[in-house]
């Protein structure tokens, strides 16, 4: 317990990125898109390094900053913590490389602009990863809303506008009204926000029907986990660039949503406290919904993205439901699936971002026949689409069948029927795609010569990373061991680690 | 740092001074330096006396040397202290900043009038916070409302200019005038002026009915000068008619001086416990507050004019004001005070940047504004940190202060209060959120704005300076907190009278 | 009833007041509502100096100990003969400032009213309300 490493390194380097893309420019953009890669690359590094030192057992902490009234921010790392900095950091780089195809295959304007907000939004990811308390997690997580925002809205146009309103406002306006006097509450109460395992309000004397009150509020602010109601910001925010779809909209932003929610079920109600007052119920009927709900809503979008985008908010509602089981095998479920969840959806939305580069397709109408003209991608596709569903052998099915059974653990058996009609849904609304793209003949234009004879396969820079995320899909299926053993370190009142 | 006890007379003799001199030099450029001048010593001056006053001490100084109350005496402690600290470091910014910007609304031979009369509102309001007599109040009260009348009545659009000037004067003198009733009322019941004195004194004519009467003019003429919801209507068009320089000066100083009169009258003069719990001052207050913010903060929504959004918004930054200091307990009160200082520097900051580009592009209409953030990036960047911070998004000084307010309004149980602020704040984003969105994008692809230069730097500086101290004290928040919370505190025990200058805790 | 009329400068005061209070409201000649003010104002002045006054109480100007006011008050209430009745000062000095305020207020305002005559060429109220929003309606016909 000698070693003292702080975790702030690891929003350093996305930080000193952004001088090297502003400073290269348009100009030298082969130079900026190096810098970005070179600075994830060390980000990815000094996560594995945090994920190291948290093995050996070394303390990974930063010094307390005093922000006013006995209230600190700080950074703390903890596995679920190690996991998705490790998870984000990692994506980071793919996406890049992703990047370098998409943008420059589609011509994107103030593509420095959209780097630049990227690397910031990375970095306030990585400090809602290693958040030492609900404060700082608050805080990183209003960051991350405005320094998407102009990601969001990076086409400049009316619909684009439109979304950017609904993203600020259900995402600043739920955790203004909803999170942050959830946050006071809890401080007013317990004179403190850190996370504590078993939770803070041990000491407190509080009735089952606040409790439900709180945790409600700090879940339905939390806007980024996309829980009906909340979730209309989603779909609408796919106006923005395919990477930010795919990094942000699909692993970063949504993730940091869920995150919090698990955090504050394992860190700030802790399991007895949720188990004693069944303040979870309620919300575990919102969470249901959502999964079915989405799904069905999800086979009728036409539009490919809008369909991910739908299938994104019932995935999330998977791991909300996991948390607010709360027992130490739903949160290492949650956990995995945040992990099995990202490679899944940022492969689709590569792919969705590809065909759109090489076809100037977005309908799922159209893709018919196209397989045979981007095998790889659609390819790639459904591997991540049989993860998503949970097949073997990819990492989706590892993750459901641990969320199962968490919920066998839990009294809330009924649940598992709800996994089961969701997991039919997604192979009802995700096969179709690489089947029409395979098996279905190409339309036929009026001179009688197939519509798809000019479109290539997609950029390679895309293509690399699609096969990257694919494969891990595939890879982790067999390498999932040392996440399971790291999240075995969670302490909870109910289960110490081992 | 160095101190002496008559710093606190020429806090008020300065500017007093300076004020013929800019009329007898008669040039722009020279006024100007002689204002700017005098309003940098007043600032290291003021924070003198804050490093002072902050050790616990209080400064009295004896006017003339006749000796209180018999003679007028200036008393300054902790809450005073503060705001003569930020009232006077706004007006110098604001000072640097008007420069640039009255060339282009105010008629060159005019400017030296212009800051004579900035000089003698300066006088006024450091008089008000400054002074220990009651009638003083009054008649420094009167002193900077009729210079703002005068330097209202300068704006660019002239017309609308004079008669939103004429309303003011009309309302201000009601105002004024009820104050000075109340004053006469509380003189008939004591026989003192001095606030101390009266302060000691009027428990022993406790449950008087001249007390009482004095009281309800002190309240009405203190609303109508804090343009409290209902008696607010003079302050939309004056901030958005006067010269840019002028509002963003009035926003961060008019109605705080003014609330500090409020907070002087009813927790140190009548006391806590009168004003509180008998006369029961919460109650009218804090429905008023409430429906005040709520109200304002949707009218905000729907203005075109930005100045006039930020009219509204201060309207009802003055309703959440209202509603802390009405709880009537420690951590409320130092919530209002918190408030009273990071809304002072956002406020401004945000007319400031206004003015920059009213400066460039002669409207802040917003229809006509689409996508000036690529001409201007420094303003409009400025204006969207300073609209955060309205917002009270975290690490500016609007979450610091939405934190108090909201933790106060818990700790009072009042949990309706604390969700109806919540709920403005979402006001809040709409209308902060309008305003960006139209800065960062075109209306439409035919009608874009004309490529202009960014304001000039001496615009810029003070901009910066404002929104640099108010993400300072964002992130920093234990320096606003601590000020406030001790001046609260001071406000709430018994203060040290008159005859017993070490003061009695209760 | 006879109570009542021992407070005859209350009333005074009040109806006064009242009066110009009135004119304040009810007029939208702007000229009107300065004299309004003025009388507003009168009122709060009168109420001052009702205030200081002491009944019988002399003007307050120091006298030689021989010209004492020998009046019957004085003497039952076995004061010191040398003792004067005076009025209390204090108020009257105080409302001779808030006199100066009043003036500076009214000119002030009337150099105002002067200067609106000159952009609107009307002193009605409602006139210039009218020609506000025509120049308002003007403004938006042409975008």
């Amino acid at each position: 317990m000698s070693i003292t490493v702080d975790p702030i390194i690891t929003i350093l380097p996305p930080l000193l990125a952004i001088p090297f893309i502003v400073f290269f420019g348009e100009r030298y953009r082969n130079l900026r898109e190096a810098s970005i890669i070179v600075a994830a690359c060390i980000l990815f590094s000094f996560n594995f390094f945090l994920y190291q030192q948290f093995l050996e057992g070394a303390l990974l902490q930063s010094e307390k900053f005093t922000f006013f009234n006995g209230l600190t921010l700080f950074l703390k790392a903890e596995p679920i913590g190690i996991i998705f900095g490790l998870l984000a950091s990692f994506l980071w780089i793919v996406t890049t490389i992703y990047s370098i195809g998409y943008m420059r295959g589609h011509n994107e304007a103030h593509q420095t602009r959209f780097y630049t907000c990227f690397a910031i939004a990375i970095a306030c990811v990585m400090a809602a990863a290693y958040s030492g308390n609900l404060l700082t997690l608050f805080v990183a997580y209003e960051a991350i809303t405005l320094s998407t925002y102009p990601l969001v809205t990076h086409a400049g146009h009316a619909k684009a506008k439109r979304a950017g309103r609904i993203y600020i406002g259900v995402l600043m306006g739920g955790s203004i009204f909803l999170l942050m006097p959830a946050l006071i509450v809890t401080w007013w109460l317990t004179g403190t926000t850190d996370f504590v395992a078993g939770g803070v309000f041990n000491e407190v004397n509080i009735s089952p029907l606040f409790v439900t009150l709180l945790l409600c509020l700090m879940v339905f602010g939390t806007g980024k986990a996309a829980l009906m109601p909340f979730h209309g910001w989603l779909p609408n925010a796919m106006v923005a660039p395919t990477p930010v779809s795919a990094l942000l909209h699909a692993v970063a932003v949504v993730k940091t949503g869920v995150f919090l929610i698990i955090k504050i079920v394992v860190y700030i109600f802790g399991f007895d406290l949720i188990a004693q007052t069944n303040a979870a119920e309620i919300l575990l009927y919102f969470a249901a919904g959502t999964i079915l709900l989405s799904s069905f809503i999800a086979l009728k979008k036409d539009n490919l993205k809008a369909r991910l985008a739908y299938s994104t908010i019932g995935q999330l509602a998977y791991i909300v439901l996991a948390a607010l089981i709360a027992n130490a095998r739903a949160i290492e479920g949650a956990a995995l699936h945040i992990v099995s969840h990202a490679f899944g959806k940022i492969t689709l939305f590569f792919c969705a971002g590809a065909i759109m580069v090489a076809s100037h397709k977005t309908l799922v109408s159209e893709l018919a026949g196209l397989g045979r003209k981007m095998p790889y991608t659609f390819a790639a596709f459904f591997i991540a689409a049989i993860s998503i569903i949970g097949l073997p052998p990819l990492v989706g099915v590892l993750s459901k069948f641990v969320i199962i059974e968490g919920i066998i653990d839990s009294q809330y058996d009924w649940l598992i029927i709800v996994l089961i009609i969701s997991s039919l849904l997604n192979i009802a609304y995700l096969l179709p795609i690489p089947f029409t793209a395979f098996f279905k003949e190409a339309p036929i234009d009026s001179v009688g010569a197939n519509t798809h004879s000019v479109i290539k396969e997609a950029p390679t820079a895309c293509l690399i990373a699609i096969s990257i995320t694919a494969t891990g899909c595939l890879v982790l299926f067999f390498q999932i061991e040392p996440i399971v053993h790291l999240l075995s370190f969670i302490e909870t009142a109910s289960n110490t680690g081992e | 740092m160095f101190f002496n006890n008559h710093f606190s007379v020429l806090l008020v003799v300065l500017p007093l001074m300076a004020a013929p001199i800019c009329v007898i030099l008669r040039s722009s450029k020279a006024s100007w330096l002689v204002a700017l001048i005098s309003n940098l010593v007043i600032v290291l001056l003021s924070l003198s006396l804050l490093s002072h006053v902050i050790n616990g001490n209080v400064v009295r100084y004896e006017l003339g040397g006749w000796a209180a109350p018999t003679g007028i005496e200036y008393y300054i402690d902790g809450i005073n202290a503060i705001l003569i600290s930020v009232v006077s470091i706004i007006s110098l910014a604001t000072l640097v900043y008007s420069k640039q910007s009255i060339r282009k609304e105010i008629a060159q031979p005019r400017h030296y009038l212009f800051y004579a009369g900035w000089l003698l509102c300066l006088t006024g309001l450091l008089g008000i916070l400054i002074t220990g007599d009651a009638f003083n109040v009054f008649v420094f009260l009167e002193i900077s409302s009729l210079s703002m009348y005068m330097l209202i009545a300068l704006g660019r659009e002239r017309r609308q200019a004079l008669v939103a000037a004429f309303r003011y004067l009309i309302l201000g003198s009601i105002g004024a005038s009820f104050i000075l009733l109340g004053i006469g009322f509380l003189y008939a019941a004591t026989g003192t002026l001095n606030m101390s004195d009266i302060a000691e004194r009027l428990p022993l004519v406790n449950g008087s009915r001249t007390v009482i009467v004095g009281f309800s003019f002190i309240t009405i003429g203190l609303l109508i000068k804090t343009a409290m919801f209902p008696v607010f209507s003079w302050l939309p068009n004056a901030y958005q008619f006067a010269p840019s320089a002028v509002s963003s000066f009035l926003a961060g100083t008019a109605t705080k001086v003014s609330l500090y009169i409020f907070l002087r009258f009813f927790y140190h003069v009548f006391g806590t416990d009168y004003s509180f719990g008998n006369l029961l001052l919460g109650n009218i207050l804090l429905p008023l507050a409430v429906v005040g913010f709520f109200v304002m903060s949707v009218v905000a929504v729907f203005q075109t004019d930005i100045r006039r959004v930020l009219a509204y918004s201060s309207i009802a930054q003055i309703g959440y004001i209202f509603a802390a200091i009405s709880m009537a307990t420690e951590q409320g009160l130092t919530a209002g005070i918190i408030h009273i200082i990071n809304h002072a520097f956002i406020k401004t900051a945000l007319f400031i940047s206004v003015g920059c580009i009213l400066y460039r592009y002669g409207t802040a209409n917003i229809n006509q504004l689409g996508g000036i953030m690529k001409s201007m990036p420094w303003t409009c960047a400025a204006f969207i940190i300073a609209g955060l911070s309205l917002i009270g998004v975290p690490l500016t000084a609007g979450f610091v202060s939405k934190w108090y307010l909201i933790s106060a309004a818990i700790d009072s149980g009042w949990w309706l209060i604390a969700a109806m602020i919540l709920m403005s704040s979402l006001m809040a984003i709409i209308y902060i959120g309008r305003i960006v969105e139209v800065f960062c994008f075109k209306n439409s692809e035919a009608e874009g704005v004309a490529k202009v230069k960014e304001a000039p730097f001496s615009m810029l500086l003070p901009l910066w300076f404002l929104i640099i101290v108010s993400v300072y004290t964002g992130i920093n928040g234990d320096v606003v907190v601590d000020l406030a919370k001790f001046s609260a505190t001071q406000l709430l025990d018994n203060l040290p009278g008159l005859n017993n200058p070490v003061g009695n805790p209760l | 009833m006879v109570e009542w009329l021992a407070f005859y400068n209350d009333w005074a005061v009040i109806v006064i007041m009242m009066a110009g209070f009135y004119i304040m409201i009810a007029r939208y000649n702007l000229v009107k509502k300065i004299i309004g003010l003025s009388i507003f104002q009168t009122g709060i002045f009168y109420f001052y100096v009702g205030l200081g006054k002491v009944d019988n109480g002399t003007a307050p100007i120091f006298l030689e100990p021989k010209v004492i006011d020998e009046s019957a008050a004085n003497v039952a209430s076995g004061i010191a003969e040398q003792t004067i009745l005076y009025s209390n000062p204090l108020p009257h000095v105080l409302i001779l400032t808030a006199i100066v305020v009043g003036v500076a207020t009214m000119a002030l305002g009337l150099a105002l009213i002067v200067r609106i005559y000159e952009k609107y060429g009307s002193i009605e109220e409602d006139d210039i309300q009218a020609i506000d929003s025509q120049f308002i309606c003007q403004l938006d016909d042409k975008k």
